[in-house]
């Protein structure tokens, strides 16, 4: 690890006067990608103990603060009642060990888990711009269908990023100049020709909170993670999906994917394609289709395509209770 | 080969080399009470097992490490050191966590419990008893990992059913494979903090 040096800070103003110098709340990916030298901070301000822990989750709306805990956010009944696919997301990443310790602000921020990314010794433009993307023609049995391109098919990591996308979440954003709302799926950028910026963050911009409106879409909403072992690993493809449904119709849906976009990746075309129709298995096979659309697979992710359908297919089945 | 305690004090001085000083720990809290740390070093308080310490500490420095480098608590093990296998598991403040990617600096005034602390005297913690009667390990590596997290499980009300238990406990890996008697263990501490719970009551 490079020297650093530490403060922590109690209040949010003190946090925004910070100015330079890098966030620090529950750790898990700092210091982690410091151990491997991927990350080298030179100041931390640890936000770690603010009092920005407040969730709540009435059946008409969600509004996590960002330095409530992972765990807590799992555990709470109001979230699993009304946003079921937000615990499920939670309770479906990581471990419990660091669920107690990170953060729903830090989780949405945590680099991706791209190998070339995590080893110094390999190019990648998201960590040294301009030094090639070693998965692109490489390693790339974990990357990206969507969203990528020749510098940079890394996925972004987050289970609960793909649960909120599906809500329709925002983001409250704060700096000493105040706050503003954003899109959670307007957050995150594609790599595009510089990879090494990934979210409209500006610096000494916090994430203050998570917000989502509540409904019967959200109360019927699921998270399905399919991975390499049954816990504690990443997904090979995720999907949430949430699913109004009116006299046996599809009235209103929204579906995300995870494990397989640069960002969080909304299915649009399958929402539209299934606006409307019967709830039925032949429904949601003919949309989960139409999740493929942009899809661009490389040397060894083909899989993910396939994977990812089926994946649909059986969210919206169990969501929809046809078999 | 090395004792383990050469190789511990070897440590001890190595870290000494990153400027943590390897002087007797009691001798150490005393002096450094009366000074400021340098710059660049910080003096956390923390409670151990019960027990007040002060450390003077640079940044970097793991809880993992502070505990075994410094406070000779070596039961918390240093598996992967990136949160990936669970072998560090301590609680602080009463959760479990990884003390690998924990800064020891961030635990200013906080309790940290080990394994070492879990017994009370002679008696073993019911979960460390359970262990021991469910043949619950092999090389014993994860072991004090398990057990801690274990105690979490049970505290945190997750050990139900065996798919449960395995899930809540899917944070400590066996590179020896003990798991069908991880949860086994699990389930005796269990019913035996249950009983006792009971028997409490009458
Ligand atoms: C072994 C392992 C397995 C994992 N498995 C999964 C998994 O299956 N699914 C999954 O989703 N995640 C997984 N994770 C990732 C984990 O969820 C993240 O590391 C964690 O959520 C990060 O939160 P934190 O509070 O610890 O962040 P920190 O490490 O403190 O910070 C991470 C980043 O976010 C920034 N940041 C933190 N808080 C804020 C804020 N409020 N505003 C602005 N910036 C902020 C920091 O500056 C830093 O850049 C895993 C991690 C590990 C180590
Ligand atoms: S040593 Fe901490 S999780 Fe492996
Ligand atoms: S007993 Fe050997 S690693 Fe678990």
């Amino acid at each position: 690890m490079k020297l650093f040096t530490y403060d922590a800070v109690s209040s949010l103003p003190a946090a925004l006067a910070a100015r330079r110098g890098t966030f620090f709340a529950g750790g898990t990916t700092l210091v982690d990608l410091m151990k491997l030298e991927v990350l080298t901070p030179e100041r931390l301000v640890d936000i770690g103990s603010l009092p920005l822990t407040k969730i709540e989750a009435t059946p008409a709306r969600l509004r996590i603060e960002a330095l409530a805990r992972m765990a807590d956010v799992a555990a709470s009944h109001d979230v699993l009642r009304n946003y079921p696919v937000v615990a499920q997301a939670l309770l479906r990443s990581a471990s419990p060990q660091i669920r107690n310790m990170a953060t729903i602000g830090g989780n949405l921020m945590q680099r991706t888990r791209c190998s070339y990314f995590r080893s110094v010794a390999e190019p990648c433009n998201k960590r040294v711009p301009g030094s090639g993307c070693g998965a692109f023609e490489g390693d790339n049995r974990s990357h990206a269908l969507f969203g990528g391109g020749p510098a940079c098919v890394a996925t972004h990591a987050s289970d609960l990023a793909v649960a909120l996308v599906a809500l329709d979440a925002t983001l409250t954003l704060t700096s000493a100049k105040g706050s503003r709302d954003v899109p959670l799926a307007e957050f995150y950028l594609l790599p595009g020709s510089s990879p090494s910026t990934e979210n409209v963050l500006a610096p000494g911009e916090l994430i203050t909170a998570v917000n989502a409106t509540g409904g019967p879409r959200a109360a019927r909403s699921l998270y399905v993670k399919v991975r390499d072992r049954a816990s504690f690993e990443f997904a090979l493809v995720s999907v949430a999906a949430a699913l109004a449904l009116e006299g046996g119709m599809v009235k209103d849906v929204r579906l995300a994917a995870g494990g397989v976009g640069t960002k969080p990746w909304r299915l649009a075309a399958a929402e539209s394609a299934l606006r409307g129709q019967p709830a039925t298995l032949a429904a949601f096979e003919g949309a989960a289709k139409r999740s493929l659309e942009g899809a661009m697979p490389l040397s060894g992710n083909g899989f993910k395509t396939s994977l990812l359908e089926r994946t649909v297919v059986k969210t919206l089945a169990r969501l929809g209770g046809v078999s | 080969m090395a004792e383990p305690g050469d190789r511990r004090s070897f440590m001890k001085k190595a870290t000494g080399l990153l400027g943590l000083a390897a002087a007797p720990e009691l001798a150490l809290a005393a002096r450094e009470a009366q000074t400021a740390p340098p710059p660049g070093l910080h003096d956390v308080a923390l409670s151990v097992n019960g027990t007040k310490r002060t450390l003077r500490i640079d940044p970097r420095v793991t809880l993992l490490d502070a505990l075994r480098e410094r406070l000779d608590l070596t039961g918390a093990k240093k598996g992967c050191d990136h949160g990936a296998c669970g072998a560090c598991t301590v609680l602080v403040n009463g959760r479990r966590v990884n003390a690998c990617l924990t800064l020891a600096v961030t635990c200013r005034g906080k309790e940290v419990l080990t394994i070492e602390g879990l017994a009370q005297g002679d008696t073993l913690h019911p979960v460390q008893q359970a262990f021991l009667e469910d043949d619950a390990f092999q090389c014993g590596f994860c072991t004090p990992g398990q057990i801690l997290s274990a105690v979490a499980c049970i505290r945190e009300d997750r050990a139900g059913s065996d798919l449960e238990i395995r899930e809540a406990m899917s944070g400590n890996l066996c590179r020896c494979g003990a798991y069908p008697n991880i949860v086994a263990a699990v389930k005796r501490a269990r019913d035996a903090q249950a009983g006792r719970a009971q028997a409490g009551r009458k």
